[in-house]
């Protein structure tokens, strides 16, 4: 048995609670204060970062007599320019969400029984390290997968790759932004990272095509768009529904889902064919500009209007406001970008359209962004594979990235090239972050070992045979942020009060694990303090100045050419390709190229998803404030369709799929902000989690009813929208 | 003498509820109860279509109806900023303000069972911060200020922009203006 016993823990913070650190710091009063014999009483403050979703905003916590109380933006930091979003705010319901995972729980009962013993660390611990041995021995380490998600995952991937493991993948490439990524890369060189390098404050056109910002919480960019309404910006909002960003619109483009790809096509014609786009920047930096002119010359606004839905006036209308303010105009490249299998190719066409613009390292459009250098850690090196990895056999998506998850469950299903018998599953709820549950579900049965290490109990925790309860971020150190910005930034992640419960951070999670494994010597640092310290001292930056401050920023630097900054591309040609040889090469359409999405079948509608600000993915939906704020989604439907059904608002119904799969019950939102041939939900409810008592079916699951996935060929994302459902009246 | 108001811009507000969940932890809000709260009304038929965004909480009218009624002087009109405030002290627990107040901002505390409301975040005004949802508007949204001060921020927002108070008929003289 090896808990990390109240003293244990007393040590640890002990080493670490210096002089002059006292309300920056101190890791949470009450072990501390419990030992001095007396409560902790008034109120201090810790500065951390975020990590309530991606976006990784500096705050400060506030524990008032020795409890966590609140969590606020930090004014130093620049990710969150001292505003945190709803999620943020409501960060404090994690760490008392009754639901949270208290124990390290070993499954008894089948899998998915949710039959569990609360077991001590150590026990599960070697339950794990023993079934990772007879793994590596039976099938070789690359037999064991990593499923991650967030920075948190730091010294767990390390360790797992220490022991061999290579499989090593994020659902939020393949399953999420990978096809922006891809897209911008075969443009201009360059991924657009996160957070996106977007001049919003500064634009005076912005263009939104299927990005809800405002919806999504993208903090700082929200913060723009508000800064950006406020000055009179004008947008232009292409949707199928009347987000909230369209009711800021001044234009707004009410498009049939997933005929983006036209639409585009034809704005970049008006832009050409009407003189409208930037030539000193094309001529300066595009590559194969005639031969891209040549391939969209047809795709005339007319044309599109047939394939749209949209009047053609509106595409050329909207076309010219665009070229009025440039190079002032953005199309912001949105970031969960995998809707219908061609996704890349319509992300390159946005990213099209700004080459047009001519606004990278323009103002208002894309900066040149920068980050503050931070050495690393010297960790022992891996081992060399003698295998390849599983998720992209024969390159066949040639311009991938990163790994592909379903490429990763595929070889678990198949044992093809070779067996995967472990996964290991990372703060990410695999079975509504990949598509088609059947396939997870096929893949889970094929496993030795499946081991979830979360802070809640999710649906995927319910399949594993160990569950490894992490720390909240409020309650944990991680790996330092490095933030790409206007200016470099570093944040630190550090605890604002200790675990509670039997809950570990990451760090400890992975030294114990390094040491059951027998390979200690991965992990060379007392704890992780060594760790950030180091770093921050080969950087030449104060790790104590970190710690009472949350953030150290970088000096100012250039981010507009026009003040030096510089503009460079690393594509083949060096130049921003309109027409992409590497793309022709690999046989995809060096142009993006339109195909007509199938139609809804009769009585059907097309399922289109989205974000509301309140939650992220399936992960917040039991936290207690959060969830007091949105419990549950509904179903948007056309007032008029949904009078024509014979449905009133409110009522609640369930969602059958084309593959007759049916949803839990969730309330009709009979609206007229749709379109009548499709309907829209909410990502993140519905949720086949009976231990999250809170969000267990409440509302209907988006992710059940994906079935039916097409797979981008230029990169393997894996779509979300192809599905059709119809409603079922529930009495 | 300050008169605190606000003026809270609709056409920045994207409706995200930070406003709700920020009050909710600054003031230890009863989950399932609210100080503040966000409506979305929608007008027109598609593809023509409106929605319009607001935070909402206690007006801090000038003539609040909330005042007059409560029997014991609890609901009172305070010096400082000329807030509508409740005294717990002294509330009964009558619930005679929560069915006075035309906007629905007065309810019976599931956690101490007295009459609670917006106070302006009268704690964080007296050591120089803003309310609690007004500092954590991610988009800005909301501003905070007194309006008795004749060049100040709240006026010139007035002065620059079209503005509508809530249920102008009820004639509660509310200190919130929104901006449409």
């Amino acid at each position: 048995m090896e808990r990390l016993s109240r003293r244990r823990f007393l040590k640890i913070s002990a080493a670490t609670f210096g002089a002059g650190m006292v309300t920056a710091g101190a890791p949470a009063g009450s072990a501390l204060a419990q030992a001095a014999g007396a409560p902790e009483q008034g109120v201090r403050t810790v500065p951390t970062y975020c990590e309530m979703c991606f976006w990784r905003c500096g705050g400060i916590g506030y524990v008032r007599d020795g409890k966590l109380w609140k969590f606020e933006g930090n004014p130093k930091d620049l990710v969150s320019r001292g505003r945190l979003c709803t999620r943020g705010t409501g960060a404090v319901g994690a760490v008392h969400d009754p639901d949270r995972l208290r124990s390290p729980l070993i499954r008894r009962g089948k899998r998915g029984s949710e039959q569990w013993i609360a077991v001590t660390w150590g026990e599960a611990l070697d339950y794990m390290a023993e079934r990772m041995k007879a793994i590596k021995a039976a099938h070789g380490a690359e037999s064991i997968a990593l499923f991650k998600h967030g920075i948190g995952v730091k010294f767990i991937e390390h360790v797992l790759k220490s022991y061999g493991v290579i499989n090593v993948t994020a659902p939020s490439y393949a399953q999420c932004r990978g096809p922006r990524d891809a897209g911008y890369t075969l443009t201009y060189g360059v991924g657009l990272g996160s957070p996106e390098p977007l001049d919003i404050a500064n634009s005076r056109c912005l263009v939104l095509i299927g990005s809800h910002l405002g919806e999504n919480l993208h903090n700082t960019q929200v913060q723009e768009l508000g800064d950006a309404i406020g000055r009179g910006v004008s947008l232009i909002v292409v949707d199928p529904r009347f987000s909230v960003g369209a009711s800021k619109a001044k234009y707004w483009l009410p498009i049939k889902p997933g005929t983006d790809i036209a639409l585009l096509r034809a704005w970049m014609n008006v832009l050409v064919t009407e003189n409208l786009y930037d030539k000193a920047f094309v001529t300066e930096h595009g590559e194969g500009f005639d031969r891209f002119v040549a391939d969209i010359k047809d795709a005339t606004p007319e044309w599109a209007a047939g394939e749209t839905g949209l009047d053609a006036s509106l595409i050329r209308e909207s076309a010219r406001e665009m070229a009025k303010h440039r190079p002032a105009t953005l199309v912001h490249p949105g970031r969960r970008s995998n809707w219908y299998g061609d996704d890349s190719q319509r992300s390159r066409a946005m990213a099209l359209v700004n080459a047009l613009m001519g606004n990278w390292g323009q103002k208002g459009g894309i900066f040149i962004n920068h980050n503050v250098k931070v050495p690393p850690y010297p960790l022992p090196a891996y081992p060399k594979a003698t295998r390849p990895k599983v998720d992209n056999p024969d390159r066949r998506y040639p311009f991938a990235e990163e790994e592909l998850s379903q490429g990763v469950r595929a070889a678990t299903i198949t044992g093809k090239p070779y067996p995967i018998k472990a996964w290991v599953v990372y703060s990410s709820n695999l079975m509504s972050a990949l598509p088609n549950r059947k396939e997870t579900l096929e893949a889970i049965a094929k496993l030795d070992l499946l081991v979830v290490i979360d802070t809640v109990p999710s649906e995927i925790a319910g399949f594993a045979d160990v569950v490894l309860p992490e720390a909240t971020f409020l309650e944990r150190f991680d790996e330092l942020n490095v933030v790409w910005g206007r200016q470099g930034s570093v944040q630190i992640r550090q605890p604002v009060v200790p675990p509670a419960y039997d809950a570990q951070p990451g760090w400890w999670i992975a030294k114990r694990l390094a040491d059951k494994l027998g390979i200690g010597g991965a992990m060379p640092f007392k704890d992780i303090e060594e760790y950030l310290a180091y770093r921050m001292q080969k950087a030449g930056l104060s790790y104590e100045q970190l710690r009472k401050d949350g953030v150290i920023v970088g000096p100012p630097k250039p981010i507009y050419a026009a003040d030096g900054a510089e503009v460079s591309f690393d594509t083949p040609s060096g130049k921003v390709e309109f027409w992409s040889e590497q793309l022709a090469d690999a046989k995809l359409d060096p142009v993006p190229k339109y195909a007509r999405p199938e139609e809804p079948p009769k009585g059907m509608y097309r399922l289109i998803t989205g974000r509301a600000p309140m939650h992220t993915f399936t992960r917040t939906q039991s936290n207690p404030l959060l969830h007091d704020l949105m419990g549950s989604n509904e179903v948007w439907v056309n007032a008029a369709e949904a009078a024509r059904l014979g449905l009133k608002h409110g009522q609640l119904v369930r969602l059958r799929n084309q593959d007759g799969v049916t949803t839990t019950v969730t309330r009709v939102k009979a609206t007229e902000r749709i379109r009548p041939d499709c309907v829209y939900m909410v990502h993140g409810f519905g949720v086949e989690a009976p231990l999250l008592r809170n969000a267990h079916r409440r509302g209907a699951s988006t992710a059940q009813l994906n079935t039916r996935y097409r797979i981008d060929p230029v990169m393997g994302g894996t779509s979300i929208h192809t599905n059709f459902v119809s409603l079922i009246k529930e009495a | 003498m300050s008169r605190f108001g606000m003026v809270i811009d609709t056409r920045r507000c994207v409706g995200c509820m930070d406003c709700v969940v920020a009050c909710q932890t600054e003031n230890d809000v009863p989950l399932g109860q609210r100080r503040d709260w966000v409506v979305t009304e929608e007008r027109g038929t598609f593809p023509k279509v409106a929605i319009e965004m607001r935070s909402e909480r206690c007006n801090m009218c000038d003539n609040p109806p909330c005042v007059p009624v409560c029997p014991t002087g609890a609901s009172h009109v305070s010096d400082f900023g000329k807030l509508v405030q409740i005294n717990e002290r002294d509330c009964i627990k009558c619930t005679l303000c929560v069915a006075a107040c035309p906007y629905g901002a007065r309810f019976m505390s599931r956690a101490t069972g007295y009459a609670e409301k917006c106070t302006f975040c009268v704690h964080r005004l007296k050591v120089g911060l803003e309310p609690a949802c007004v500092s954590v508007c991610p988009t800005h949204a909301m501003h905070f200020g007194d309006l008795d001060e004749p060049n100040g921020k709240l006026q010139q927002l007035l002065a620059a922009n079209k503005n509508r108070v809530l249920k102008p008929e009820k004639n509660t003289k509310p200190r919130i203006y929104y901006l449409t």
